[in-house]
């Protein structure tokens, strides 16, 4: 793998290998020494244009699991912010020897024009760009679902039947686009569900079912319930009316959470909106991966990580 | 074929095809077609060989932005002539969004006196519609209407002229000059933010949409003031079917409307911004591929009266970056009669009488200049492009004349060529090359008036 920019496109095979490496990845999390030498040698450059610390520390764990050196660049205070084009940043890094960058970015499509440019050689992984997509995350979504269904039987598997509620801002979700590629691709059934304004305006080529009414979904007994973190700064835009509004239609509270088999995965991808999009206790249940969906973050991260910058990289 | 270095050389052109097929001679002298006829002969004359050539009153376009003053590290008033010449126009309407923007006469006259300079085409420069483009107050339209440059065309363009009020009190006072008001149509509110084309691909990629309703909610607004009014208006760069259906009734009620398309609307689809290369970021966006058709179906049907370049110069930064970040805008001017050949030609709904008429009558009663447009005729101006409509080439940077590179067309394969431009009667352009800057110049100031 050259790149990691999104799950579109992305082939089964490609994406199962890279579970099951996070599978080998997360068996060296639970040694005494938490270290593997892979990456020695290597620099990772974090290469943030958001402020965005649980992603950003996930991937610095990450590269350093493998011993590889870490670089964090944060664009807020920097000659970024002083204008300095996305060109020159990605010119610097290449001088300095980058080997692998890790980008976030608020345009979508920033890690392709990164990768595709010339301006560095390094291998681009994209940690989120605009409202398109964050591949990792799906990974490590997609890794937590077949953990929680398999165990540790999980290596060599997809998801194939399981059924998947995404619930809340698809319109401006990367998780979400990230999560409907990666899902469908390994064989799930992915649902959205969001308020009419919430939802992108054609989605005709998306293998997904859509639609606004979260209670007909939770009826539905899905495997998984996804809940998207809502931002407060929406409802200024008349995308809703205001966030108690928000909270009663499309809001994971105790009473719906009620009604979902036990069975159920909630899943959040962080940061949570406690009370809003998610009740404290859906997001605390036996069900709630909240939590291992941050361990698991790292684990994703450095499979990612160790596919594109372990060995040699003539392919491309 | 000789070189002329003097305004009064005449020019004899042998054997050139008419947009009807049949071959004939052209004489030029004194600026003007002075003979048209089988085996002409003129004593002196630089003689040009047009077999296998189409002959073509010269191109007018009425959307080019030639940056100069204030921009001219995308583009000069020189550098946008010498692109024109090369795609085969002789006149270019120039827009208002200078710095300082063309909202005086100050300024209209200093453009106008830069173009004659050039010489290489005539330079008729567009007056803002409002005080530096800021939609507030309306700019000195007659001040610009009487000063030398006589300004009938006014366009806030880049911007929408978005209050209704506003509009309709422009409309109505360009009246007492017979002037026309050519609107950028796009809702403000509707695309704030927009990077692309509103649809299935903007919901993919995670694009902030510029959905079409946006310019087709302003295109009926405005033809409804037009008609409220009974005055003239000009669309500018439409860009989708709802458009094209719009002006369609409007014109069946008898509304003065009058509406263009460039060639990227007419030859590219939303698809290429796939690969997020910012060179196919502009503004209105390329749309699908359903309104590509629709708007060759308009112009075919007259709905849309005239092809206009948008000519729009960047320099390599603003492109050279993520999309977001990049500048709206494709240069055009050397590719417009390519693109069209290849959209409208090629598929049999444009003849080259039409093509005459999108590219050259129409734009120049559109605004309403003289001199330009006024076809094949003997004692008209000698304005006049030969191409090479067998011609087929891959487009390079080598093949721009303009002083930036931001063309969509780069590496593609495009039919036919210009391969001479004849303006007030001297070449501008001979052997598909541009004649240096400083003997056009002399003959330009020579032959002003």
């Amino acid at each position: 793998m050259r790149h990691l920019l999104s799950t579109k496109g992305m082939s089964r095979d490609e994406a199962i290998l890279l579970l099951d490496i996070a599978e080998d990845m997360a068996d060296v999390a639970d040694r005494e020494v938490k270290k593997l030498p892979t990456l020695r040698g290597k620099t990772v450059v974090n290469l943030f244009f958001e402020d965005s610390t649980r992603t950003r520390i996930s991937f610095e764990a990450a590269a350093k699991r493998l011993s590889a050196d870490v670089i964090n660049f944060s664009a807020k205070g920097s000659s970024v912010s002083k204008g300095e084009s996305l060109k020159d940043t990605a010119q610097t890094l290449a001088a300095m020897g980058a080997d692998g960058v890790v980008i976030r970015h608020p345009a979508s499509g920033a890690p392709h024009v990164l990768a595709e440019s010339g301006w560095i050689d390094a291998g681009i992984i994209n940690a989120g760009d605009g409202t398109h997509e964050h591949p990792t995350q799906a990974l490590l979504d997609a890794f937590t679902i077949r953990r929680r269904l398999h165990g540790g039987a999980a290596r060599g598997k997809g998801l194939d039947g399981v059924t998947v509620t995404i619930v809340g801002d698809i319109l401006h979700s990367r998780v979400a686009r990230s999560n409907l590629w990666l899902l469908t691709t390994l064989g799930a059934h992915v649902s959205l569900v969001a308020p009419p304004t919430l939802l992108p305006m054609d989605m005709s080529g998306w293998p997904a079912e859509s639609g606004f009414d979260l209670d007909a979904a939770i009826d539905a007994g899905p495997d998984v319930v996804m809940m998207l973190r809502i931002q407060q700064e929406r409802m200024n835009a008349a995308f809703f009316p205001n966030s108690r509004e928000y909270s009663r239609r499309w809001g994971l509270d105790d009473e719906r959470f009620g009604r979902l088999a036990r069975t159920t995965i909630v899943m959040h991808p962080g940061p949570m909106n406690r009370g809003l999009e998610i009740s404290s206790a859906a997001a605390d249940s036996a069900g709630s991966t909240v939590r291992e969906q941050v361990a698991n973050g790292v684990s994703v991260r450095m499979a990612a990580l160790y596919l594109l910058l372990s060995g040699d990289r003539e392919e491309s | 074929m000789s070189s002329d270095t003097a305004a009064s050389t005449p020019y004899l052109i042998r054997g050139a095809t008419l947009a009807d097929g049949t071959r004939t001679d052209f004489v030029l002298a004194d600026g003007r077609i002075a003979e048209i006829g089988s085996g002409l002969s003129r004593a002196g004359a630089s003689i040009v060989d047009a077999a296998g050539l189409i002959i073509l009153p010269g191109l007018v376009d009425l959307h080019t932005h030639l940056r100069e003053p204030g921009f001219e590290q995308s583009e000069t008033i020189l550098t946008g002539s010498q692109a024109a010449a090369v795609g085969g126009f002789t006149s270019v309407f120039a827009m208002a969004n200078t710095s300082p923007v063309q909202d005086t006469a100050g300024v209209v006259d200093q453009v106008l006196a830069l173009g004659e300079r050039a010489g290489y085409v005539t330079v008729q420069p567009i007056g803002a519609v409002t005080v530096g483009l800021a939609g507030e107050r309306l700019a000195e339209l007659g001040a610009m209407a009487t000063s030398r440059a006589r300004v009938r065309v006014f366009s806030d363009d880049g911007f929408c002229v978005s209050d209704p009020l506003l509009m309709r009190r422009a409309l109505e006072y360009v009246k007492a000059f017979d002037g026309v008001v050519a609107q950028h149509s796009q809702e403000p509110r509707l695309t704030e933010k927009a990077q692309m084309n509103e649809g299935a691909l903007s919901s993919e990629l995670g694009m902030v949409g510029w959905p079409a309703v946006a310019e087709e909610s302003i295109i009926a607004r405005d033809v409804l003031l037009a008609e409220h009014v009974g005055s003239r208006l000009h669309v500018c760069h439409v860009s989708t079917a709802g458009s094209v259906d719009v002006i369609r009734w409007a014109k069946a009620r008898g509304i003065q409307v009058t509406a263009e398309a460039t060639p990227h609307h007419l030859l590219l689809t939303e698809d290429l911004v796939v690969g997020y290369d910012a060179r196919f970021k502009v503004n209105p966006p390329l749309r699908r591929r359903e309104d590509v058709e629709a708007l060759r179906a308009g112009l075919a049907d007259g709905t849309i009266d005239i092809v206009a370049t948008d000519h729009a110069p960047h320099p390599v930064e603003a492109k050279e970056c993520e999309w977001d970040a990049a500048a709206n805008g494709m240069v055009g001017l050397e590719t417009a009669l390519s693109v069209v050949h290849s959209a409208v030609v090629d598929t049999g709904l444009l003849d080259w009488t039409d093509i005459a008429r999108v590219l050259s009558s129409t734009p120049a009663r559109i605004g309403r200049l003289s001199g330009q447009g006024q076809g094949l005729l003997v004692g008209a101006p000698a304005e006049l492009t030969l191409y090479d409509p067998a011609a087929s080439r891959v487009f390079g940077r080598g093949n721009l004349a303009g002083k930036s590179a931001n063309s969509p067309y780069l590496a593609m394969t495009l039919p036919g060529r210009v391969v001479a431009t004849f303006h007030r009667g001297y070449a501008t352009v001979l052997d598909g090359a541009l004649r240096p800057a400083d003997e056009i110049s002399a003959l330009g100031g020579r032959t002003d008036g």
